[in-house]
């Protein structure tokens, strides 16, 4: 039966009204849907968002730009070292410089490790919300790896604040890449058998094929960006389409679905999985290459110095003082810059007056628009389903409310 | 490209226009922003990114509502901005991108903006009876609320002045 | 056979000791989990970090069958009645774990939007810090919960708990009285709180 379209919609008081959340182990950080049923169909789905609202961009006016950093990582808290990347760009691009070509080859080694982990929570979610446990804790031994190796480059393990503003915090540490080998040569066995557990699976397959699809058209209106608009079909991906990082030096391919069901995105973050190892291969190859070099831009009036210079020096000690107590000098204009996310695009839109912190701050953060078209994928379908459809949606509370 | 043929179609629309580290951003009249918004539609780009807003003060109009679009196409983004006073309307394009929803929404609940024509204009991240609207400048950023004061008393007179 | 004598049958022992024991031993958190700490709570429950070995694996995700809350996050004002109500509705006797520094006093976010530490609107037993918390810091943060059990007394713990009931009690006859939202019932009972000089409302 789909109640859309038979008469029983019509009756009042048949319908059930179902809370969801805010506490719910299903809605991924906190929010709210209220759902109104019939039977087990959903007639209408409300989503209540701003439970997690806590005022980042509020309090981004009111610090520096380099301290806006460790907020950054708050946003999407499963690869937090994605966000670090796109606010240091988006400064970057502010001020008009470019970061060391090493430094921009360990960016996108770290963004694409990010991305894979952040894949990993969504996929294994997923699939726990809809009754496959076995999957999430293969899945979450490689990406204990993953913070291993964060652990190491940053010094922390989830909140990483690992870049600056013209660089990185620091260059990779001597054991990072053996670590690394050892994760690149268990990762893609460890997608196999995730692949083993699910694909073929044939309940999975039921409780996902056919679920939350959307066309194209739809998805490109509804603001969709990342997985779920290639998922649908549409092969857009900022990595290739507008390059930054010097993506364009890699090679690697965008797999795209065909109908935007819940199975298609599973496919294609799997696909990007892999695609991210290739890429994250090619990075340890590219800083064979390049050698050892500096990190982070030579100008003290953007980066402080290094610390040995600031004991030694006066000039150094100046512009240590400076940058820490007056911060950077900005130009007066307004910048929007957009990274492919694990999400999809993550932009920040920064207003600068020319003072210490900027005047505005705002994220465009990649599942709000597409948990806004929730209520229009979930009408009609199961409440079951609809459960389905919000894993594969990969809402982060952090960055949906900042 | 794009403004050559905004301002052969609707002259005098673009009010402004600037390209800072190469973002184009162009001005428009709220009056005419539909028309601007349907033109450039036609011309691919169909994807509405974000839709924002930032509070200048001191400034007449006070406030810059920041549209971010992109042409899946050839790639080109732009930048539209309109200027409004504080209780002035923005028509909404809610009939144009469906997610310009939530986003107006957003903004109406951050700056107590206005939008035309909206279905459904709500709070969305504030509770509903949350006094003020805490992206405005002039509000403080503990929000002189209860929740956030050490002391307690002292802010028991001012939490009432952040109304309207 | 011998006849079994009174000592081997029975163990001497005070009745606190022995349902502490029981409690300790089998806690049932309730994973409230809003943000970051959320996630660092999941990999302290899969394969490396393994929290079943504390007799705590049994997560439960309705608070009526659960006995530990864990706050894991930042706790919003516009969330500050629903954990209310969440921690009204668990199973007596029960106890709070806050896991890391926003949940425990705001944090980095010392906004308009963020609740000052959970302490204001309900008792808390164990605070977790960092941000977010390693697993093996709320691994320990729960030891120091069960040291706790150990040592506390029944009576003591109900009084707890009913000073929590009787404040809940009181924010629902002020929003019956007033007719007040929830949250405005809640910033109301904080400002009379903070004109006595109080931090907290229960």
């Amino acid at each position: 039966m789909n109640p859309t379209n038979s008469t029983t919609i019509q009756r009042e008081g048949d319908h059930m009204i179902v809370n969801l959340g805010p506490s719910h182990p299903s809605t991924h950080g906190t929010l709210r849907i209220v759902m109104e049923l019939e039977g087990e169909f959903v007639v209408k789905a409300t989503p209540e968002i701003g439970y997690l609202h806590r005022g980042v961009e509020k309090l981004g006016e009111n610090l520096s730009y380099h301290q806006f950093i460790p907020l950054t990582d708050r946003l999407n808290y499963c690869s937090s070292i994605m966000n670090n990347v796109g606010y240091t760009l988006a400064v970057e691009k502010l001020l008009g410089i470019q970061d060391p070509p090493r430094s921009q080859v360990i960016r996108v080694l770290v963004s694409e490790l990010a991305r894979i982990g952040d894949h990993i929570v969504c996929v294994g979610i997923n699939a726990v919300d809809i009754g496959a446990f076995t999957a999430f804790l293969y899945l979450f031994k490689e990406r204990e790896t993953i913070y291993d190796l964060f652990e190491m480059a940053a010094g922390q393990r989830l909140h990483t604040s690992f870049t600056r503003i013209g660089g990185l915090m620091r260059d990779l540490p001597e054991n990072f890449l053996p670590l690394l080998d050892q994760f690149l040569e268990s990762m893609p066995r460890t997608i196999d058998e995730m692949e083993k557990l699910l694909t073929h699976n044939p309940i999975w397959y039921d409780r996902t094929k056919g679920v939350g699809k959307i066309t194209p058209e739809d998805a490109i209106a509804w603001g969709y960006t990342g997985p779920c608009l290639r998922g649908a079909g549409v092969p857009q991906d900022l990595r290739k389409a507008q390059p930054y990082l010097g993506y364009d030096t890699y090679d690697f391919d965008i797999p795209i679905g065909t109908t935007g069901d819940v199975y298609d995105r599973y496919l294609v973050r799997t696909e990007e999985m892999r695609q991210s190892l290739r890429i994250v291969e090619q990075c340890v190859q590219k800083l064979k290459e390049l050698g050892p070099g500096p990190v982070i831009v030579d100008d003290y009036k953007i980066a402080l110095p290094p610390k040995e210079k600031v004991y030694t020096r006066m000039e150094s000690l100046i512009h240590h003082f400076k940058l820490v107590m007056h911060g950077m000098d900005t130009p007066v204009g307004e910048v929007y810059s957009a990274t492919e996310a694990a999400n999809g695009e993550l932009g920040y839109y920064i207003v600068s007056d020319g003072g210490k912190s900027p005047y505005r701050i705002h994220v465009r953060p990649p599942c709000y628009p597409i948990f806004n078209s929730f209520d229009e994928q979930v009408k009609g379908t199961l409440i079951a389903d609809a459960i389905a459809v919000l894993g594969a949606m990969n809402i982060i509370a952090g960055e949906l409310d900042r | 490209m794009i403004l050559e043929r905004i301002e052969a179609l609707l002259p005098d629309a673009i009010l402004d226009r600037h390209d800072f580290r190469g973002d184009l951003t162009i001005v428009v009249d709220g009056g005419r922003l539909l028309e601007v918004i349907d033109l450039i539609f036609t011309e691919g780009f169909q994807m509405l990114l974000d839709i924002t807003a930032v509070d200048f003060l001191d400034r007449d109009p006070r406030f810059d509502v920041v549209y971010h679009l992109l042409n899946l196409t050839n790639q080109d983004r732009l930048r539209i901005k309109v200027r409004v006073n504080d209780g002035e309307a923005v028509p909404s394009l809610t009939s144009r991108f469906k997610c310009a929803d939530w986003s107006e929404s957003e903004v109406h609940d951050m700056f107590g903006l206005r939008f035309e024509g909206h279905p459904d204009l709500k709070r969305l991240l504030m509770w509903k009876d949350f006094p003020g609207h805490p992206l405005r400048k002039d509000f403080p950023m503990d929000g002189g609320d209860i929740f956030c004061d050490d002391t307690g008393a002292s802010y028991a007179g001012d939490a009432t002045s952040l109304q309207g | 056979m011998a006849e079994l004598t009174i000592d081997d049958a029975v163990l001497p022992t005070r009745l606190d000791a022995v349902i502490n024991w029981g409690r300790k031993n089998s806690l049932w958190p309730l994973p409230y989990g809003t943000a970051c700490c959320a996630i660092e709570f999941m990999s302290m429950m899969s394969s490396k970090y393994d929290f079943s070995r504390f007799g705590a694996e049994a997560l439960r995700f309705s608070p009526r069958q659960s006995d530990l809350l864990l706050v894991l996050g930042t706790i919003t004002n516009k969330q500050a009645p629903v954990l209310r109500q969440i921690y009204a509705q668990m199973a007596e006797p029960k106890w709070v774990m806050s896991v890391g520094v926003c949940a425990s006093s705001g944090g980095m976010y010392r906004t308009y939007a963020t609740l000052q530490g959970i302490d204001r609107v309900v008792p808390v037993d164990v605070y977790v810090p960092g941000c977010p918390p390693r697993p093996e810091t709320i691994i320990y943060g729960a030891m120091k919960l069960q040291e706790k059990i150990t040592t506390e007394a029944l009576k003591a713990r109900k009084e707890h708990i009913q000073a929590f009931y009787d404040s809940f009690d009181r924010q629902k006859s002020l929003e019956a009285a007033k007719g007040l939202t929830p949250h405005q019932a809640v910033r109301e009972m904080l400002l009379e709180a903070g004109e006595a000089g109080a931090q907290r409302i229960w």
